[in-house]
């Protein structure tokens, strides 16, 4: 019987030993995991989630300190992705103000623009270009729609156009 | 029709024996047919991007003459096919699968049929280098007449680029109801074969098969008597098994020369070259006789129209006038396909323009109603007859899951659309409408990722950006507030006084 729990002691220390070994020589970061979490999210930088962008949310999401279900544009399909790479259990989206995302893009009505920049520093792919006092303009093909730029407008010169 | 098995003089793989039905058209010679009142041509009749009209709405324009020029990118110019005046430049009902309707140059034809005067026939292309044949042949706007209507000069120029064995010209037509290549053989063989020459020239080739299916022996003797004229030993006809859908590009390289086109490749990649029959005509009609690509032979069948026929018409021509050279619609008449019965696409209107890529009209009898799909029964028969040697009823499976990784690895891409596994399921899926729906869901997907990561690196560089203004407007902060330290506070008092002293409007001010 001392055999038999010298033996079992002595397969579990090894395997101990070789498994806090392996851990600590071959990390998951979590930054390794919080890029790969990030690839998953839409990309949009809409910030409905409650955080600035898409990277701070997934940095979130490996923390703990976030649930999966905040990302509307990404809807169902994303949190189940990650729920997949996380191993977590899916969960219906969080209701937000905003819950039927359809593809869209800003577009400035530039005989309104007022040339403020208001619209350009909150956007959060650089896709409006512009000057101090000179009409700016949306570069469709680089905009997210994340509806960022439209509550900083003073004149309400941009809105949403469904994309196809 | 029944499976076929491998053929022994090529190692096809799965395919069908399909009824031909092409006889009825063939009985009598291509007719010509008269000067239409309209033309409607698009600017778009080619892969790649429209073309861009360079004539105003009013003017005169010469049969022949350029009226829509390509921006050097991937495409073809458009010519008028005879002449008359501009009349409108709008949106018309074309035969495209996306979208119902396409900007398009209308002519009123005069009547006149004048043609323009060619400043340059190349008489003795023998004496050009390949180098400016290949731009002379971009600027006929010959795009590839089996169907997939690439840019002829575009597809040669990216031939050239690899090292090259074989020209092939594929006179297979293989799909059910075509004829018109057929009829091209047998009355203009001349032209094919003296466009392969030119072709052969072009790409420095000294080798070239002429593929011609077992059911055209009409087409395969109007060619070897022409070739017996010509006495170019360079030229090999051959004559492939009927068997459907052995007139696809890498399904006939393989015929022809044994070698299988590697998956995502072009028959480039195993030292073939392929042109259609009808490309190879067109480039004799360009470059030997300055005639742009203009018309072509267009077949108009099926049990819908009275007298199914070859029509040797210009492009832009309505169906309308087309189905009428054939006598007109039956009662019976149905549904109008643009192309074969296993390819081609139905429209809902006769007003669509002929265009170059336009080889058959087919109008159809309701014979047979669609069945139901009933659950797959995974029996394997479209396996059998794939002829890239898929596994639809996996890809099915795979399809219906949106598993994008597995249609991937079990080479959806490869996918030819050809129809043969629609044809034996006897579960009557529709797999190849299913399979198209899967790859476009793919090609959407891989748009949306490349839009993803777009965003994100905008997004990583413009947040570096910020960080930096804000670290710059730090320091120059810190560096006032370090002269103000060092000049001292008496200093700055005597400075703000002085300020005041010289507007004294401004009460306001403050530190």
């Amino acid at each position: 019987m001392w055999i038999a729990v010298a033996t079992i002691t002595v397969i579990a220390l090894t395997s101990g030993l070789l498994l806090s070994y392996a851990s600590s020589r071959l990390p998951a970061t979590s930054d390794d995991l919080v890029e790969r979490v990030n690839g998953l999210l839409p990309q949009t930088q809409c910030a409905q989630c409650g955080f600035p962008g898409c990277r701070p949310y997934a940095a979130a999401i490996v923390a703990g300190t976030a649930n999966i279900n905040l990302c509307p544009p990404g809807g169902d399909d994303t949190i189940r992705r990650v729920a997949e790479l996380l191993g977590r259990n899916v969960v219906a989206l969080e209701e937000a103000a905003n819950t039927d995302m359809v593809k869209s893009v800003a577009v400035i009505d530039e005989s309104l623009c007022i040339g403020c920049l208001h619209c350009r520093n909150a956007c959060p792919v650089d896709a409006i270009v512009g000057a101090q006092q000179l009409m700016h303009t949306i570069i469709a093909s680089e905009c997210t729609g994340c509806e960022l730029c439209l509550p900083p407008c003073p004149v309400d010169c941009i809105s949403l156009e469904i994309v196809r | 029709m029944s499976a076929a098995p491998t053929y022994d003089l090529g190692k096809l793989h799965g395919g069908l024996r399909l009824p031909g039905e092409k006889s009825v058209s063939t009985t009598g010679p291509v007719l010509q047919a008269p000067i239409p009142d309209q033309l409607v041509l698009p600017l778009t009749q080619h892969v790649g991007n429209p073309s861009q009209p360079i004539v105003g709405i009013g003017e005169h324009v010469l049969k022949g003459q350029l009226i829509a020029d390509t921006d050097g990118s991937l495409g073809a110019p458009v010519h008028a096919s005879s002449s008359g005046k501009i009349v409108a430049i709008e949106p018309w009902p074309v035969s495209r699968r996306h979208g119902a309707t396409a900007p398009c140059i209308v002519i009123e034809c005069d009547g006149q049929d004048q043609a323009i005067e060619t400043t340059e026939i190349v008489v003795d292309y023998a004496q050009l280098d390949p180098d400016s044949l290949l731009k002379k042949i971009l600027q006929g706007g010959i795009v590839g007449l089996g169907g997939a209507v690439f840019p002829t000069a575009q597809k040669l120029m990216q031939a050239v680029t690899a090292p090259l064995d074989y020209l092939i010209l594929n006179g297979v037509e293989c799909e059910p109801y075509i004829s018109c290549d057929d009829m091209l053989m047998r009355e203009h063989a001349h032209d094919v074969l003296r466009g392969a020459q030119i072709l052969m020239h072009a790409l420095s080739l000294s080798h070239c098969h002429v593929a011609v299916e077992s059911d055209k022996p009409q087409a395969m003797i109007a060619l070897g008597e022409a070739l017996g004229e010509i006495a170019d030993d360079r030229i090999v006809l051959k004559q492939v098994p009927t068997i459907y859908p052995s007139g696809g590009e890498d399904q006939l390289v393989q015929l022809v020369t044994n070698k299988e086109v590697p998956t995502g490749g072009l028959p480039t990649d195993v030292g073939c070259v392929v042109q259609n029959v009808g490309t190879a005509a067109a480039i004799n009609r360009w470059v030997v006789h300055g005639e742009p690509l203009i018309s072509r032979i267009t077949t108009i069948t099926g049990g819908g129209v009275v007298q199914p026929v070859n029509v040797h018409a210009r492009i832009g021509t309505t169906i309308a006038d087309i189905v009428h050279l054939a006598g007109g619609y039956t009662d019976q008449a149905n549904q109008l396909v643009i192309g074969g019965p296993m390819t081609g696409k139905s429209i809902s209107t006769d007003r669509v323009p002929l265009v170059k890529a336009t080889n058959c009209v087919l109008v159809l009898v309701d014979e047979v109603p669609l069945e139901n799909p009933r659950p797959c029964i995974r029996c394997g028969e479209c396996a059998e007859v794939c002829p890239i040697q898929l596994l639809p009823q996996q890809l099915y499976w795979f399809s219906c899951a949106d598993n994008e990784t597995k249609l991937r690895e079990f080479g959806l891409t490869d996918c030819i659309e050809c129809g043969c596994c629609d044809l034996v399921c006897p579960s009557h899926i529709a797999l190849t409408a299913d399979f198209r729906m899967a790859k476009a869901r793919m090609r959407e997907l891989a748009d949306e990722k490349a839009r993803a990561k777009r965003a994100r690196q905008r997004y990583e560089t413009r947040n570096l950006r910020v960080l930096i203004e804000q670290e710059k407007r730090d320091e120059e902060l810190a560096a006032q507030k370090e002269t103000a330290r060092e000049i001292g506070p008496e200093a700055i008092k005597a400075i703000v006084a002085r300020a005041r002293k010289k507007s004294p409007g401004d009460q306001d001010e403050d530190i």
